[in-house]
């Protein structure tokens, strides 16, 4: 029986001998051989010796780890640099190490989940070195076909093209996020989330409310409320106003609905217990089920953080000033300018995913008692 | 999210028929929404009133209170619109108009739908695959979970216009392109959701089938997936109800051509008020009807499969 991981070594030394014989490419209309490019060469050679190697069962352990570290990424290297060569036409034998590096990576990727690590430190490091060299060669595959391939910029830029144009226009993109993010998305999230929040707390009074509320705010989460972003804009004007009504709009029920059920989850022996405390409605409400709802809330204001970016950036389409990420990316995309477009959605993708590490963050400090983070040991 | 909304317990009538109504759902969803509506009347009235004022005032007629609030309720262009005219333009363009008519709401409804659901069936076929490839294999669970949790906090319908724009230029048009969008905003839920599920089994259980000998086809067929079910019905309520909301968005940047979102933005061009609000009641029903009928499912699949609670 062959392991998983004895079939990546299979292919990817079966990839690195046929690049060995098959062209590399074409030069000026010539076929060019791998063998006239001693970096190259070596590669496929020694990725070929390694893959043997593991499949044998030879290279295990630390030595291993280094080899794989070393060996995909430099020969990543040596095939991006590869690319900048003039008038070629790169052709099988590249696509093959192209893929044997590949399947080395996830060799290496494979090795470092199975640790078995004893610290925390150490399991806490495995655990973000992995996505990151997943992300790595996303971004190196992409680079390496987009380019190989000769792929038209309109169509989808390089990374590293995009990393450009980011560098080149960061006050155009600064501009861009401050009025979609620090105006919109921020002020439309705080009033959204807040006046959920103190409504929850509101009908909790009220048994009655909560029955007619509650699946109401249900079946309002499921509604693409996004559709109210043309009325948002006609009523508020062009500016930031409107893009913030529709991200409280958007932000408002699913924090309800989660406040509503989280105040809802403290048991009736904890609920006596403070009574026996002879504690009042509000005393027992902020010692005991504003913290207990704190789970629920969380889980509102990370899907929220979510949502509020969308909702601002998809009500940018309906009409804008002329700045904001939305109106940059429905205008450049009409000029044809796609790195730029595609360095706004890296600033989008930036600005929404520290968003919700943010929330994660302050989620772990308030809520450290409960036991889905106790467990995780 | 639930569908308790949609399937309210009906009252059998009898004694103490108010008090009946009013302890369960159905008495209290229904008041609050009567306040919904009187609420929307009176603002419709409210913010209707400064221009109808206006006219009152450059044509120099006299008005009483009365007269105010029926004109204000019956403008052709009202910036807020009072909800039977809503009613009426929904009627009018869904009964009065054939099915095939570029007017018809209809027409519009069903190209959203069929986006939707295209990009439903591949975005829930997507979501298993890489649910069942990150419960199998050890390097996948680790390096690609991380990435299809972050990649939903990327707010994707920026990418919209993109992709739409870049599909069309190699040639892929029409449905394709907006059911990427609602693809790839749907397949989310149920990953994550069928992932939980594949794991669910309790360990006395996969130890039960090893003793059995089950390979590891066996053990995923009769164990791993039938406890995956609910979660994947859970995961399918979520995701139906976003993959409409990709295929909305997905709509806008082609122009306004068909489709409820083509609906939408071609009512924020002209300033037709009602339009906008009809297509928006019309995308409210779509999506209310399509989460019940995966819940109506998910009743049938569990029952017939022995698992109804």
């Amino acid at each position: 029986m062959i392991s998983f991981r004895q079939s990546l070594a299979i292919l990817s030394g079966v990839l690195s001998i046929l690049a060995l014989f098959f062209p590399l490419g074409e030069l000026n209309g010539e076929a060019v051989s791998l063998w006239s490019d001693s970096g190259l060469t070596a590669f496929a050679i020694v990725s070929m010796l390694a893959s043997v190697a593991v499949l044998l069962n030879r290279l295990k352990g630390l030595k291993a780890d280094l080899v794989l570290v070393i060996l995909p990424h430099v020969g990543a290297w040596m095939l991006l640099s590869r690319l900048d060569v003039a008038d070629q036409h790169l052709a099988s034998g590249f696509w093959c190490l192209v893929v044997s590096s590949w399947l080395m990576a996830w060799l290496l990727v494979d090795q470092l989940s199975a640790k078995k690590t004893k610290t925390p430190t150490a399991k806490r490091f495995y655990s973000i070195v992995v996505p990151v060299l997943f992300g790595v060669w996303l971004l190196l595959l992409w680079e390496l076909v987009v380019r190989g391939l000769q792929i038209p910029t309109v169509l989808l830029p390089p990374p590293s093209m995009i990393g450009a144009r980011f560098m080149a226009s960061t006050d155009i993109l600064w501009a861009d996020f401050q009025q979609t993010f620090l105006k919109a998305v921020l002020i439309g999230y705080i009033l959204g989330c807040g006046s959920a929040f103190i409504i929850a707390i509101l009908i909790d009074r009220s048994p009655f409310l909560q029955r007619g509320l509650l699946p109401i705010g249900n079946l309002v989460s499921a509604l693409p409320i996004i559709g109210v972003a043309p009325i948002m804009v006609m009523w508020f004007g062009f500016d930031w106003h409107s893009k913030a009504a529709v991200v409280i709009i958007m932000t408002f029920f699913p924090m309800l609905v989660n406040t509503v059920a989280g105040l809802s989850i403290t048991s009736s022996i904890e609920k006596d217990m403070m009574k026996t405390y002879a504690a009042s409605y509000w005393q027992s409400l902020i010692k005991l089920r504003l913290p207990s709802a704190l789970p629920f809330v969380f889980n509102a204001l990370k899907i929220n953080s979510t949502l509020a970016m969308i909702g601002a950036i998809v009500a940018e389409f309906f009409g804008t000033p002329i700045v904001g990420m939305g109106f940059r990316i429905s205008t450049e995309v009409g000029r044809m300018n796609v790195d730029m477009v595609w360095a706004e959605i890296a600033v989008a993708a930036l600005a929404g995913t520290a968003f919700y590490g943010i929330m994660v963050v302050i989620e772990r400090a308030c809520t450290f008692w409960h036991p889905s983070f106790r467990s995780s040991r | 999210m639930t569908t308790d909304a949609l399937i309210s317990p009906g009252v059998t009538g009898g004694q103490g028929l108010w008090s009946r109504l009013m302890s369960g759902k159905t008495g209290p969803v229904l008041v609050i929404v009567m306040a919904i509506i009187a609420i929307w009347y009176f603002s419709a009235v409210m913010l209707n009133s400064p221009f109808q004022k206006e006219i009152y005032k450059r044509n120099s007629v006299e008005w009483t209170t009365s007269q105010l609030i029926s004109d204000t309720l019956s403008q052709e262009r009202p910036v807020l619109p009072a909800p039977d005219q809503v009613v009426v333009e929904l009627y009018k363009t869904t009964i009065l108009k054939k099915v095939t008519s570029k007017r018809s709401l209809v027409y519009h409804s069903w190209i959203t739908l069929s986006t939707t659901l295209l990009g439903f069936i591949i975005g829930t076929v997507l979501g298993i695959l890489l649910a069942v490839g990150i419960v199998h294999n050890r390097s996948l669970d680790k390096s690609l979970m991380p990435w299809i949790i972050s990649s939903q906090t990327i707010p994707i319908l920026a990418i919209a216009p993109m992709i739409i724009v870049v599909l069309n230029a190699i040639g892929i048009q029409g449905i394709l392109p907006k059911a990427f969008i609602a693809t790839y905003l749907s397949f989310f839920p149920i990953t994550v959701g069928i992932v939980k599920g594949l794991r669910s089994p309790e360990v006395i259980h996969l130890d039960l089938m090893r003793t059995y000998n089950a390979s590891n086809w066996d053990l995923f067929w009769k164990l791993r997936w039938p406890s995956s079910v609910p979660y994947l019905f859970t995961g399918m309520k979520v995701a139906i109800a976003t993959s409409l909301v990709g295929a909305i968005v997905g709509e806008l940047p082609t122009g306004a051509v068909e489709g409820l979102g083509a609906r939408l933005l071609a009512g924020s061009y002209y300033g037709q008020t009602i339009q906008i609000w009809s297509a928006l009641i019309a995308a409210a029903l779509l999506a209310a009807g399509l989460v019940s009928l995966v819940g109506i499912s998910n009743k049938v699949v569990l029952k017939k499969m022995g698992m109804a609670q």
